[in-house]
């Protein structure tokens, strides 16, 4: 990689490379959230229904 | 096996040792996951020089390779936890496999998206019927069943056994599937065997590929900590080491 | 124990014969499907005999699967799927004898008429046995990975397509090297690999889907 210029444009093949990375950030990122949220929400719960089982 | 053993075994077996312990490497296994996947784009993406053939095309190779590669790891693990489930009775590890399927299912998806569009400025076209790509997407519809036919039970317990069932009939028929794709590849000269010979990857490209495949493991493990904290905490809300657990 | 399972079997091949009519739907279906190609592309006879064999082979791995959804559902739904789980005879075994029974009635026939589907396919006649016997060795084992689909929904209460959707990518083996052996006979080649490796596929389809296919029963009878 010689320059910035070379990055963005990998060459002539930045609409399939980024992209491709795109969504892989968007997928990976949904996998990383998705637990994150459903404990939250899991622990809400039962922090709501406390006690009574 | 001597009572020690056994005690051993069943304290690892418990759901709410194994929610702290997941609990607790998730982020060490974050954090891991980010260091050898920077380290991994660094050298993929911009130091490592463009491909003699495919210039920086190429450099797909850094996403798609670790993709498809867990995509399969991840199938034998829930594999591997099927059969613990059914053979000792464990819920844990059921709640292990449904944990699992998601993600196998997300990473066999971008492991298709990548290989499609690496495949499009060489070969001309978004979708070709290559050994590897076709594996792949019959591997999608396997999880997508046993995602299916777990969610398809009501009573959890049994969906989790029939799941099971499912993913060892499927893991069996995994490689006889691959070698019957592989086959029936060959057989049709039109299409090139193109992922097939990476044999003669130069250090500069082997380095980050090793990287990228590290972290992003390291990545699923944090994901799957997660999921299986989440998976545990559902399965046994009522339960007392839950109402602490949440607070 | 060989008494309790030959009045097994011939209690499912007589309630089988007394339902005629849902029994033949899978060769129905087969000639059905068949015949759609023709219809969606052209008569012409080149193009046919080009597709005939993975035509011919899809069109009787639908059938099949058709056939298979009503493999336990009977039995289920009036309780005697319990009963046999009381029975000395392994339920792996009443499994094997199950799909036999239903093979025969669902499967052979379309062996049977796969050589009337290979002429409206144009398939050449002088390799019609080959493509016999590939239908013979892969429609068994269809049955009987169809019957692990059809044990681990039989229980559930809206499965709609699930079971065809389980159990299609784990026949896809059976298909391409079915429909290669056809195709390779076809073309006057050696069909030989490809068929012996239908039959290690059987084999290990009989040696295997027992087992599975209990299992599933099992839990699919607790839910």
């Amino acid at each position: 990689m010689s320059s910035l210029h070379e990055f963005l444009t990998m060459g002539g093949y930045a609409a399939y490379v980024w992209p491709s990375y795109a969504i892989a950030l968007v997928v990976i990122g949904f996998n990383v959230a998705a637990p994150l949220k459903r404990l939250r929400r899991l622990k809400s719960e039962i922090r709501r229904r406390g006690g009574r089982a | 096996m001597d009572k020690y053993s056994w005690a051993w075994f069943h304290r690892f077996a418990s759901p709410p040792y194994v929610y702290r312990v997941a609990g607790l490497l998730a982020p060490w296994f974050a954090w891991a996951a980010a260091l050898s996947i920077a380290a991994g784009l660094y050298g993929g993406l911009w130091s490592s020089p463009p491909d003699y053939q495919q210039g920086d095309g190429f450099r797909i190779i850094y996403i798609h390779v670790p993709s498809a590669y867990l995509s399969m790891m991840c199938y034998g693990l829930m594999a591997v936890a099927s059969a613990v489930g059914l053979i000792w009775r464990l819920k844990l590890a059921h709640a292990v496999a449904v944990a699992a399927a998601p993600l196998g299912a997300s990473f066999t998806f971008l492991a298709l998206i990548t290989g499609s569009l690496w495949g499009k400025p060489m070969w001309g076209t978004y979708w070709v019927w290559d050994a590897r790509l076709t594996s792949e997407l019959i591997l999608l519809f396997l999880y997508l069943g046993f995602i299916a036919l777990n969610n398809a039970y009501e009573d959890p317990r049994s969906g989790d056994r029939a799941g099971a069932v499912l993913a060892l009939v499927g893991v069996v028929n995994l490689p006889i599937i691959h070698y019957s794709v592989v086959w029936w590849n060959s057989l049709h000269q039109g299409s090139t065997k193109f992922f097939g010979d990476s044999a003669q990857m130069a250090t500069s490209m082997v380095v980050p590929l090793l990287a990228m495949i590290l972290g992003i493991t390291l990545l699923f493990a944090a994901c799957l900590a997660k999921r299986l904290q989440a998976e545990l905490l559902a399965r046994e809300s009522s339960a007392s080491w839950a109402e602490e657990a949440a607070r | 124990m060989t008494r309790a399972l030959l009045a097994l079997a011939g209690r499912d091949l007589r309630l089988a014969y007394r339902r005629r009519g849902e029994v033949l739907t899978p060769a129905m279906f087969f000639i059905l499907v068949t015949t759609l190609f023709p219809l969606g592309l052209s008569p012409q006879q080149e193009l046919l005999r080009s597709i005939a064999p993975g035509v011919v082979w899809v069109a009787a791995l639908l059938a099949g699967l058709i056939g298979q959804e009503s493999l336990f559902k009977g039995d289920f739904e009036d309780g005697s799927l319990e009963q046999l789980l009381l029975s000395p005879v392994p339920l792996q075994i009443i499994a094997l004898v199950r799909v036999l029974a239903h093979w025969i009635v669902t499967g052979l026939p379309i062996v049977i008429l796969a050589p009337l589907m290979g002429l409206f396919m144009n398939y050449p006649s002088d390799a019609m046995g080959d493509l016999v016997s590939s239908l013979l060795l892969g429609t068994f084992t269809l049955s009987l990975l169809g019957a692990v689909g059809a044990a681990l929904t039989v229980g559930l209460r809206q499965s709609g397509m699930l079971m065809p959707i389980l159990v299609l990518p784990l026949a896809v083996p059976v298909l391409i090297f079915g429909a290669q052996a056809a195709a390779q006979a076809a073309r006057g080649e050696d069909p030989a690999g490809a068929l012996y490796l239908l039959a290690a596929m059987l084999v290990l389809g009989l040696t295997l889907a027992p087992f599975a296919i209990a299992a599933a029963i099992r839990v699919s009878l607790e839910s």
